[in-house]
C-alpha cells in the first residue's frame, strides 16, 4: 500500500481525518451502548447511532449509494421494527440479573478480546494484494449487474424477503383469533 | 500512519470492523433477553459488512461487486430481523418472558 503524506489540519483532507476519527469513536461509544446497556431501549438508540456511523464509514469508502441504503434500511426499518418488538414484549424493564450464566462474565469478556485480538492481528499483519480496478463502481454499475449478472440472486432475495414478511405475520399473529 | 489519514488505510477498516464483531458477540454471549440478542447479532452483521465494504474499495478489481453483496447482506438481515422479532413476540405471548435462561420448555 503506498503511503499517504499526512496533511494539514486546515484542509480539506485534514477535515475529511478529523471527521473520521470522530466518526470512529461515536461509532464504538454507540456500538458499546448498544452490547452493554440495561435497558433495551438504550441498546436500541446505541445501535442507531452506530448505524448511523456505518453509514458513514460506507460514505468514506466511495459508495455514498450503501451509505443512503444502511440508513435506510438499517435505521429507517430494522431499528423501529425492533421497537415495536420491544414495545410489544418487554413488559417490564429486564435489568441485568446477577451473573449466573458462565459466560456472563470475564469469561464473555475474553472470548470478545481473544477473538478481536486474533482477527486484528491477521489484518495488521498479512500483506494485502491490491488488484488493478476494471471499473469504477458507479450506481449505474450496481444497477447493470443487479439486473444482468446477478439476475438469479436479485430475485431469490426478492422471494425471501416476501416469504420472510408472510412467515413474520402468520408466527406473529398464531394464537390471536 | 499520520492520524488524519488513516481512512485511506484498509487496515483501520478491518481492526475496526473486528471491534464491531466483537462487540456484537460479547453482547451476545452476555445479554438474557432475545431482543438484546437479536440486537447484538445485528452489531455483527455490521461489522461484517463493513469487512466486505473495505475490502470492495481496496482490493476488488470491480469495485460494485462488494457492494451487491453488501445489499444482500442488508436483505437477508432485514429478513432475519422480522423473522425473529415476530418468534421473540410469539414466544412472548405463550410464556410471558422473553428472558433466555427460563425458556427451558425442552430440557431434559
Amino acid at each position: 500500500m503506498t503511503p499517504v503524506p499526512s496533511p494539514e489540519l486546515f484542509s480539506a483532507d485534514g477535515m475529511a481525518g478529523l471527521i473520521f476519527l470522530i466518526m470512529i469513536g461515536v461509532t464504538l461509544a454507540g456500538g458499546f451502548i448498544a452490547a452493554t446497556a440495561e435497558r433495551l431501549v438504550r441498546a436500541l438508540s446505541g445501535i442507531v447511532i452506530c448505524f448511523t456511523g456505518v453509514a458513514g464509514f460506507y460514505y468514506f469508502l466511495n459508495s455514498p449509494f450503501m451509505a443512503m441504503m444502511q440508513i435506510l434500511i438499517y435505521v429507517g426499518a430494522i431499528c423501529v421494527t425492533i421497537s415495536f418488538a420491544i414495545m410489544l414484549a418487554a413488559p417490564e424493564q429486564q435489568l441485568k440479573s446477577s451473573p449466573s450464566n458462565l459466560l456472563s462474565g470475564p469469561l464473555g469478556f475474553m472470548i470478545a478480546a481473544l477473538i478481536f485480538g486474533g482477527m486484528s492481528a491477521l489484518a495488521l499483519t498479512t500483506e494485502w494484494q491490491a488488484s488493478p480496478k476494471t471499473a469504477s463502481g458507479s450506481v449505474r454499475e450496481i444497477g447493470i449487474h443487479l439486473l444482468t449478472t446477478y439476475s438469479m440472486i436479485f430475485e431469490l432475495i426478492s422471494i425471501v424477503l416476501l416469504i420472510a414478511i408472510i412467515g413474520a405475520i402468520v408466527i406473529a399473529r398464531g394464537g390471536r383469533n | 500512519m499520520a492520524l488524519l489519514s488513516i481512512h485511506n488505510y484498509l487496515t483501520t477498516y478491518l481492526v475496526f470492523g473486528a471491534m464491531l464483531f466483537s462487540l456484537g458477540i460479547y453482547g451476545l454471549v452476555t445479554r438474557k433477553t432475545l431482543i438484546g440478542m437479536l440486537i447484538a447479532a445485528e452489531l455483527m452483521l455490521a461489522g461484517v459488512s463493513i469487512n466486505f465494504m473495505a475490502f470492495n474499495r481496496f482490493l476488488a478489481p470491480d469495485p460494485s461487486i462488494g457492494q451487491i453483496f453488501t445489499l444482500f447482506i442488508m436483505a437477508i438481515a432485514a429478513a432475519e430481523a422480522a423473522i425473529g422479532l415476530s418468534i421473540v413476540v410469539a414466544v412472548y405471548r405463550h410464556y410471558k418472558t422473553v428472558d433466555a435462561e427460563e425458556l427451558v420448555n425442552l430440557k431434559g
